[in-house]
């Protein structure tokens, strides 16, 4: 600990706190709403740095702890911490969190401190996700999140909302209810709520592979995979842009990080047994939601599909330790998949959070998303489909975009672990690209065909300000993903050792 | 200082494409101009530096990293330089062309009528060719297959920019999204390459992957279960198919017609010069591998020549001036497959890079043609232009004459080192590919002259009466006048060199029993001048003329031919017309296959199965109590947040006691 001020703790309730304070300050008051939620979202980032700025790369350990009891009856802490599979989330999603205010500056005209409110509450409830280390305060923060999204979506959202966020709402409530079984059994087991604790707490087959599949059920909603994946489209349909947003960039990979933090090390060998249930929907995720995507005439939703499709990497990445170590009797190319796997959420939070809002801003001049009501927007706005174009090349994964990293990385372990895995991962290069730029020539390129396009104007400077920051975060980290790598190491080492060390 | 001037002749064009790009407004059109034209004149200058180091000086091979990328699983991934004769002599070809290319377009783009003023799409185009030339450094001086993936996909990225540069037009956007997309089946198959590297030689670096081929070259692996295929075969079949899709072998030919679509410098740069080659150079560059595997050498012979021979027929029916061109570049990227798939890989290099000249040279001529003529294309419309534009008139001539090989003229060495090789060697296929590519000899004469003696001799049409048609201004014709030099001059003192294997060096590796060139030199060659001397006596020249005398003869002499051979067998004209059909057939089963597969996805899997089926049943009930619960409570948001937060805090009391 090099800091003495609980950055944690700061990085949770200052956007928390100042949420509820934009509520209260910002009634009637549009102007002082959306300066104090900048300043809120922007302070936080900065106090996000010294995450990374005093990281200590060399242990797996978790830093920057906090730990305190919270009901010593059931010995549930408040117990927080990062190391390198969850600092580089905390940071995407302060990051993240600046944007989405920003974005929101002038698009909401009604009860625009609500909506500020609501996503300054999400950003610190979302830190507190990717930090929690005690599984209830885990499970508190996980299901608080879907308060301010229902009313995101419900309240600022499209004509079908509620169908949307009801059907949100079921679908991740239903998968999170399984999880806190398994949190309450192993407790009754270990006698600590501590998710370390789990690490540690052997666990007989049957047990695992129910708990397993408890987990599995939660993250695979969340993440979304196939076939628990039909509730997306139709949030980010009806979700406001900055809703599609915060969903795509950051709760998505909310599942991802379930996986690594309790799946794999919790329960090794179910996971082993399992893994193919894994890959499979994965690879399922990759190509058949690709060309589910192919065909979308809505541009929200074939982003969706992307997201899912994209996400599959994520997943599949995780899962290949087992099938390498089966056929090579080693470790090696494993790390390369887990890492690419988690640069790939990253990254995606980057790609996804940058399409949606790039849809947002055709949306606020044009208020449709239908592919067809575009053409030839290039004419118009200039600026913005460079832009556009960056973000659609990273969505099909061109190197020297963040989007190549982790797909590269993901496919090179995958085809180690078995031809046939890499050669279907490998299909999302032809596939990624036909649903990303067949959608970029009808909206983008052509002639001008109707008015409404005619009078499109180009970004302003805050738009302009916005997709600038967000090239500069893709190319960055397309050119030079080692300081990104540098962090996980260490980390990603330890959880491929508790990954295959048994726990029988 | 050898790093550090790498470092900027590959920097330097990026700095040049970055300033035209992003301030383009500010710096207006000859700001964008000088940047890039500086830029690359930097890299230019200092690539003959290079280039005279290692070819006159023989330099010692250069590996050194530029920085690394990532590190992961104790593999480097590194971008990096690899520099010897083999990078060198490309870095000297890109630079140049792109150089020519550069100027040539102020005089090109000037004329371009298609485009308001406002935009600034003049900067954008040289933003772009900047930008190409950097990707394209960055695939040639790669030092590893990670780079090469780079700048292999970086290339394939300005390509799509630039076909589709005139964005308005339907054809040309087209026009790019299946270039793209094709490329990327190839690519497809080069990243699982690429992962077959990765996984038996656990590193991304090339010379680290040429000393383990010796011991890995035995290993079996088995996709299917129960057949074992050698890995390296695999891999350099799937390196190969990267190769097919950007140097575009059939099937995956179909994207470089269309990318005609694009603006003419950008035809000769990128879709005739340079990168089209991208594959050649690759296969050259990883020849100690290839060396290893006969059946993928097979392969790559059969593709090449089918390529040569196949597409060069197309080139007899096209009427668009670029068309014509365009096929003759399939044509002759075919030839130098067929060279690499003959072990002569220093022979498809030869070829790559004479031309290089004397194809940029071709299509910039023809570029001057398409300025004369406001924009047409199509080579009915001309006739008679030799008087009017006798500085293009000579330049094409040129190109056209070192394009057929006639003897002396750089393509004339480098087609006939190829068609020599193959006659040497005894691989699979070898005899079939030899006889393809002769026929082509004959076929490219015929179509390239066909079209010279349309568009300059002829009786001039219509359309040359009636409009003012005049030379092109300097910036236009003194590229031609510089491009025309190389074309007509660099082969007679490359030939020997070539042949001997002294060019490349250590750069190219042939096992002793494969080096077919080195065989053709010990038995035929005496000399370049007695090369030409005696040429005229062999087929592929007598082959070449003639079918120059018979373009004459129909073209020129009875015009009335062409028409009555079309009456005459139909159904051979309209195969050609259809271009075998391949477009068809994509569009058949791919592009509408896949359609409809996601639209019966969407339908009946996501939307009855999953979202019907499973889910509706249990939501409904629920979305009609949740519907009726809003309606008691519209307005009250907060409502909503604390029912749900007490719910959830009741149920882990519940749960907890």
């Amino acid at each position: 600990m090099l800091t003495s001020y609980p950055i944690l703790s700061t990085l949770i309730w200052l956007p928390i706190i100042g949420g509820l304070l934009v509520l209260f300050a910002g009634r009637n008051n549009d102007t002082v709403a959306k300066w104090l939620s900048l300043i809120v979202a922007g302070l936080t980032f900065i106090l996000s740095i010294p995450l990374w700025a005093n990281f200590n790369y060399g242990t797996a350990e978790m830093q920057f702890v906090e730990q305190i009891p919270w009901i010593p009856m059931f010995n549930v802490q408040y117990y927080l911490g990062v190391d390198g599979l969850s600092m580089p989330l905390v940071l995407l999603t302060t990051f993240t969190q600046v944007l989405v205010i920003a974005s929101a500056w002038e698009c909401i005209k009604e009860r625009i401190e609500q909506y500020m409110g609501a996503f300054l509450i999400m950003g610190g409830i979302m830190v507190g996700v990717f930090t929690a280390l005690d599984s209830i305060l885990f499970y508190v923060f996980w299901e608080a999140l879907l308060i301010p999204m229902f009313i995101v979506i419900g309240k600022w959202g499209g004509p079908r909302r509620v169908y949307a966020t009801m059907k949100f709402f079921l679908y991740t409530f239903f998968g999170s209810v399984f999880m806190l079984v398994s949190f309450l059994y192993m407790y009754w087991q270990s006698g600590s709520f501590s998710i370390l604790d789990f690490h540690a707490l052997p666990l007989g087959m049957t047990a695992q592979i129910l708990i397993f599949l408890a987990f599995l059920i939660a993250f695979a909603v969340k993440i979304p995979m196939f076939p628990v994946h039909t509730w997306l489209p139709d949030a980010h349909v009806e979700a406001p842009t900055a809703g599609s947003v915060v969903l795509a960039a950051i709760m998505l990979k909310m599942g991802g990080y379930g996986f690594v933090r309790f799946s794999l090390p919790i329960t090794p060998d179910a996971s082993m047994q399992l893994d193919w249930l894994v890959i499979a929907l994965s690879l399922i995720a990759i190509v058949y939601i690709g060309i589910v995507a192919l065909v979308q005439s809505d541009m929200k939703k074939l982003v969706a599909y992307s997201s899912i499709s994209h996400m599959g990497f994520v997943t599949l990445g995780m899962f290949l330790v087992y099938d390498i170590v089966a056929s090579h009797g080693t470790m090696e190319g494993a790390q390369l998949g887990m890492e690419g796997a988690m640069v790939q959420m990253i990254s995606h939070g980057f790609i996804s959070g940058a399409m949606f809002l790039a849809i947002g801003v055709l949306y606020d001049r044009m208020h449709t998303r239908e592919i067809s009501a575009y053409s030839g927007v290039v004419n118009k706005m200039p600026w913005f489909v460079m832009f556009a174009v960056l973000f659609a090349m990273a969505n099909v994964g061109l190197p020297g975009t963040s989007g190549f990293v982790g797909e590269f990385m993901v496919i090179l372990s995958s085809f180690k672990a078995n031809v046939w895995y890499g050669t279907l991962a490998a299909l999302t290069l032809i596939i990624g690209a036909a649903y990303t730029l067949w959608m970029v020539k009808r909206v983008f390129f052509g002639p001008v065909t109707n008015e409404n396009v005619e009078g499109l104007q180009d970004l302003n400077k805050r738009e302009f300000a916005i997709m600038a920051t967000l090239a500069i975060a893709v190319v960055a980290l397309g050119v030079f993903p080692a300081p990104l790598m540098e962090v996980m190491h260490t980390s990603v080492e330890n959880l491929l050792v508790q990954a295959t060390t048994t726990k029988l | 200082m050898l790093h550090e001037i790498l470092t900027v002749i590959l920097l330097a064009p990026l700095v040049g494409a970055m300033i035209a790009g992003l301030f383009g407004r500010q710096i207006g059109r000859a700001g964008a101009h000088y940047s890039t034209i500086a830029g690359v004149a930097i890299s230019a200058v200092l690539s003959f530096y290079v280039f005279w180091l290692y070819v006159f000086q023989g330099a010692t091979e250069y590996n050194a990293a530029l920085y690394t990328w990532m590190v992961s699983d104790g593999i480097n991934f590194q971008i990096g330089f690899m520099i010897d004769k083999l990078s060198a002599t490309m870095m000297l070809v890109v630079t140049f062309v792109s150089l020519m290319v550069h100027i040539y377009t102020i005089g090109y783009m000037d004329h371009d009528e298609d485009y308001s003023h406002d935009n600034p799409y003049y900067q954008r185009f040289f933003s772009y060719i900047s930008l190409f030339t950097f990707s394209m450094l960055s695939l040639v001086m790669a030092n590893n297959f990670l780079q090469l993936f780079f700048g292999w996909e970086a290339v394939g990225l300005v390509s799509y920019l630039l076909i589709g540069f005139y964005m308005k037009r339907e054809s040309a956007i087209q026009a790019n999204l299946k270039a793209f997309l094709v490329n990327r089946v190839g690519d497809f198959g080069f990243i699982l390459g690429i992962a077959v590297v990765f996984v038996y030689f656990g590193t991304m670096d090339y010379k680290e992957f040429f000393a383990q081929l010796t011991t890995q070259k035995d290993v079996m692996i088995e996709i299917i279960p129960g057949v074992e295929w050698s890995m390296i075969t695999v891999m350099l079949i799937l390196l190969f198919i990267g190769a097919m899709g950007k140097s575009a072998q059939m099937p995956l030919h179909v994207w470089l017609p269309e990318s005609m679509e694009g603006p003419t410098p950008i035809s000769a740069l990128i879709h005739a010069a340079t990168m089209v080659t991208a594959g050649i150079f690759m296969v050259a560059r990883l020849s100690p591998a290839y060396e290893l595997s006969e059946v993928a050498l097979s392969v790559v012979l059969i593709t090449g020549a089918l390529t040569a021979f196949l597409m060069g027929l197309l080139g007899l029916i096209q009427n668009d001036i670029k068309r014509v061109v365009a096929y003759s570049t399939l044509s002759q990227l075919g030839y130098m497959t067929a060279a690499l798939g003959a072990s002569a890989y220093a022979a498809g290099m030869f070829h790559v890079l004479t031309h290089a000249f004397f194809k940029a040279l071709l299509f910039l001529a023809a570029g001057s043609v398409i300025i004369a003529m406001h924009h047409i294309q199509d080579i009915r419309q001309m006739g008679g232009l030799k008087k009017y534009m006798p500085i293009t008139y000579w330049s094409m001539l040129i190109g056209s004459l070192a394009l057929i090989g006639f003897p002396g003229f750089s393509g004339f060495f480098s087609k006939d080192s190829i068609l020599l090789s193959l006659q040497a060697t005894d691989r699979f296929g070898a005899d079939f590919a030899f006889i393809l590519l002769m026929m082509g000899v004959f076929v490219t004469a015929f179509y390239s002259f066909r079209m010279f003696f349309i568009v300059f001799h002829g009786e001039e049409s219509e359309y040359v009466k009636t409009h003012k048609i005049k030379e092109s201004p300097l910036v236009v014709t003194i590229p031609l006048i510089l491009l025309a030099i190389p074309a007509l001059l660099m082969g007679l003192p490359m030939i020997e060199p070539m042949l001997n294997g002294s060019y490349f060096a250590e750069a190219i590796v042939i096992k002793p029993e494969n080096d077919t060139m080195m065989w053709v030199y010990n038995n035929y060659f005496h000399g370049a001048l007695d090369m030409i001397i005696h040429s005229f006596v062999t087929l592929p020249v007598i082959l070449a003329l003639s079918g120059v005398a018979l373009a004459w003869f129909m073209y020129i002499k009875q015009p009335n031919i062409p028409g009555k051979l079309k009456q005459m067998c139909p159904r051979g004209h309209y195969v050609l017309e259809n271009a075998y059909g391949f477009d068809r057939l994509n569009e058949i089963v791919f592009v509408n296959g896949t359609r409809k597969l996601g639209q019966f996805f969407t339908r009946w899997v996501d939307v009855k199965l999953i979202d019907t089926g499973m889910v509706t049943n249990t939501f409904m009930a629920i979305a009609h109590s949740a519907n009726g619960l809003r309606r008691t409570q519209t307005g009250y948001m907060y409502h909503y947040a604390f029912v749900m937060i007490f719910g959830l805090l009741g149920m882990l009391i519940w749960v907890l006691w």
